[in-house]
């Protein structure tokens, strides 16, 4: 070895300073993976169909009602909230809420476990970059396309409803969608923690997207989860008074805030419609009627983002709760099968 | 311990490392180490690898039982050892990859435990079934390793191409990994593991589903590295007579024990109860009183400590010698004997003992220390 390889590579060895750091480099190589995969595509397809075939259904309905409509605010929002007549679940914005989900636990769920039963994990661990670069890089890098697969299909819906049926967004609206966005990047952000923690407790990745895909189907899914959790409720609870039917119903919303679904999509309810001013059943029959007797008046963003700022935060906390959960699980985890 | 291991181990442990000191030993003994490396130069230089009553359980099971160790710069070191013995475990204790769970080691002047990304920007490593991202190329799949080691651009690719040469990938390091064959995966570990530089190499199992004549060249290549780098290499096998052919001392390894360490000629000495031999074949089976001639014949000879007749008339002679040194002359004698009583020789020669027989002594010893050592 010569004295000049000699130095250049103490050097190196030696200084940290100009070194990227270890998450960016793995962060980097999994988001070229990721835009390349197949999976990828699918995923594409899956959230596009997800997003536009309700869209088609309800723009008839859209030109139908935007004579009525023309004027108010919030129209251009109506894009993601409106149902075609007699399926009030058929909404982009609902659809996107059960599709999505499987984005990130489509990026995650054989983050860990596919880099074990392909070999590479003793590889990876033995260069000189810290153990929850390995996982923090996988989080961003999924993260990242998360983020850009739902901008994607927003901006089509967008795109569409300005091309198709004319609509243009007020200044307002474009806030609230940036707003419902990130909620949706946060909600997706869940599903991506919750499939790195399985793809690290799993130590096969068919198991763990199966695990996944169980979970997904029982909560995202409003026909499963919900309907069992109110099936269930509803052999308890035999409200006589109508009192006591709102309290059952209280119960039943309580039981269901605890699906992180229902934190969505109540959270992307009162984003795309401001004329909601409660996500809360009334508790008492005063209140109901109280509610009814209100002016339909929209509310600004700021008093929208109040209502969902407890969903937001439990949502976030969820998410924290999962990663943390999957980085404590790695780093303390055997090298070896 | 047992007598026989104490007998091989390279130094005898410190009576301050206890085997099954607690972490706040460890704790202790790092907090006095100064932050940089502690480079006692000439020390650094000798022995790249060196531990220190290095145990580790999994639960009751003891995978590493003190192990003391210490592979110098310019040397192959063999670890030898059936599945299971804890070489991986030693291996994976090295870099930092787990912890022990008690003793110490050093690996190029730092401590795995505290500073396992000083260990690992200067030790490549071959891990045991190595993988590579199958839809990655040989090429991007090092370019991954080399930005991980903070290298990147010309440097990079340079370097990416100087290891591609060298094992004899270049002209496939543009296909995807998936198509390659396990030989060619090996190689490009072995190349993922050169891509840094390193000082120390770490190769578990380098050697499996390679081909006879890649395994040559991949010896060489690790040969021709510890000659003009001056590495230090670390090797596991079970292949033995690979081991042999390669590495400078060998250490035998048996249910996480160190039960000998050196070169082989050392080894044998150590392990080979009976010395060297002579074998002998008898073109006809020989009457039975011309037998008992031949047998007194031979036990006459100066050097010869006993002859093993043959059990039947194919089977060979096992004439077992006192000493190497006496081995010609009683060669000669011995072919004079077999002439006198008039019988026709068909073959004779000198037995080595090889490491394979040597290896299987040693772990027999071993299994019988183990065994007494739980009756007390």
């Amino acid at each position: 070895m010569t004295a000049a390889t000699a130095a250049r590579r103490t050097s190196r060895h030696d200084d940290l300073s100009g070194r990227r750091p270890g998450w960016r480099i793995v962060a980097a190589k999994e988001l070229a993976d990721h835009l390349l995969s197949v999976r990828f595509f699918v995923l594409l397809l899956v959230l596009g169909a997800a997003a536009v075939i309700p869209l088609y259904f309800a723009a008839e309905r859209l030109r139908s009602l935007a004579s009525d409509i023309s004027g108010l605010q919030a129209v251009f929002l109506a894009l993601f909230t409106v149902s075609p007549q007699g399926a009030p679940d058929f909404r982009a914005e609902v659809f996107l809420g059960i599709a999505a989900p499987l984005l990130g636990l489509g990026f995650s769920f054989d983050a860990v476990n596919g880099e074990r039963s392909e070999g590479t994990l003793p590889r990876l661990l033995s260069q000189p970059i810290h153990r929850d670069d390995v996982i923090n890089g996988k989080f961003i890098a999924g993260l990242a396309v998360i983020a850009v697969v739902l901008f994607a299909v927003m901006v089509s819906i967008s795109g569409f409803g300005l091309a198709r049926l004319g609509l243009v967004p007020a200044a307002s609206e474009i806030v609230r969608l940036v707003a419902w966005y990130l909620v949706t990047v946060l909600y997706v952000a869940l599903w991506l923690a919750f499939g790195l923690l399985l793809s690290v407790v799993i130590r096969r990745g068919a198991t763990a997207a199966l695990a996944g895909f169980g979970v997904w189907l029982f909560v995202a899914i409003p026909y499963f989860g919900p309907r069992f959790v109110s099936a269930i409720l509803g052999i308890f609870l035999r409200p006589t008074s109508g009192e006591e039917q709102l309290g059952a119903y209280g119960l039943q919303e309580l039981v269901l805030r605890f699906l992180p679904s229902q934190l969505y999509s109540e959270a992307s309810v009162v984003l795309l419609n401001p004329s909601i001013t409660t996500v809360s059943t009334p508790a008492t029959i005063g209140q109901l009627v109280q509610y009814q007797q209100q002016i339909p008046s929209l509310v600004s963003l700021d008093q929208s983002l109040l209502i969902i700022w407890p969903h937001v935060v439990v949502l976030v906390a969820l998410t924290v709760g999962c990663f943390a959960l999957a980085y404590a699980q790695f780093m303390r985890q055997e090298v070896r099968a | 311990m047992s007598p026989v291991a104490k007998k091989g181990a390279r130094r005898p442990p410190r009576a301050t490392v206890a085997p099954g000191a607690g972490p706040a030993d460890g704790a202790s003994v790092a907090s006095a180490a100064p932050a940089a490396p502690r480079r006692s130069d000439g020390d650094h230089a000798s022995a790249p690898i060196r531990t220190l009553g290095l145990t580790k359980l999994y639960g009751d099971l003891v995978a590493v039982d003190s192990l003391d160790l210490e592979v110098k710069a310019g040397e192959i070191f063999g670890l030898l050892g059936q599945n299971g013995a804890g070489k991986t475990t030693t291996i994976l204790m090295l870099l930092g990859l787990t912890e022990p769970t008690s003793g110490e080691a050093r690996v190029v002047g730092y401590d795995p435990t505290r500073n396992p990304l000083g260990v690992k920007r200067r030790v490549g490593y071959l891990p045991d079934a190595v993988g590579f991202y199958g839809g990655l190329t040989g090429r991007e799949n090092l370019r991954y390793t080399a930005r991980l080691n903070g290298l990147s651009g010309d440097d990079a690719e340079e370097r990416i191409d100087i290891v591609l040469d060298q094992v004899r990938l270049a002209d496939r390091a543009d296909d995807k990994v998936e198509t390659y064959s396990r030989g060619m995966k090996q190689r490009l570990g072995i190349a993922d593991a050169l891509v840094k530089e390193p000082q120390v190499l770490i190769l578990d199992e380098p050697t499996t589903a390679i081909d006879p004549i890649g395994v040559v060249e991949i010896l060489e290549l690790l040969r021709q590295l510890v000659r003009d780098q001056g590495l230090a290499v670390l090797l596991s096998s079970h292949l033995l007579n690979q081991v042999q052919s390669v590495c400078d001392r060998v250490g035998i390894f048996a249910a996480g024990r160190l039960i000998g360490i050196g070169t082989v000629p050392q080894l044998a000495r150590r392990f080979g109860d009976a010395g060297p031999q002579i074998e002998l074949g008898l073109a006809d089976a020989p009457s039975d009183e011309a037998r008992m001639a031949l047998a007194t014949a031979i036990a006459g000879i100066a050097g010869v400590v006993a002859v093993h007749e043959a059990a039947d008339e194919h089977a060979l002679w096992r004439i077992d010698l006192a000493s190497h040194e006496v081995a010609d002359a009683a060669l000669a004698a011995t072919i004079s004997a077999v002439a006198v009583v008039g019988q026709r020789l068909r073959s004779i020669r000198e037995l080595e003992p090889t490491l394979d027989d040597i290896y299987r002594r040693a772990v027999s010893q071993a299994g019988l220390a183990v065994t007494r050592r739980a009756v007390a």
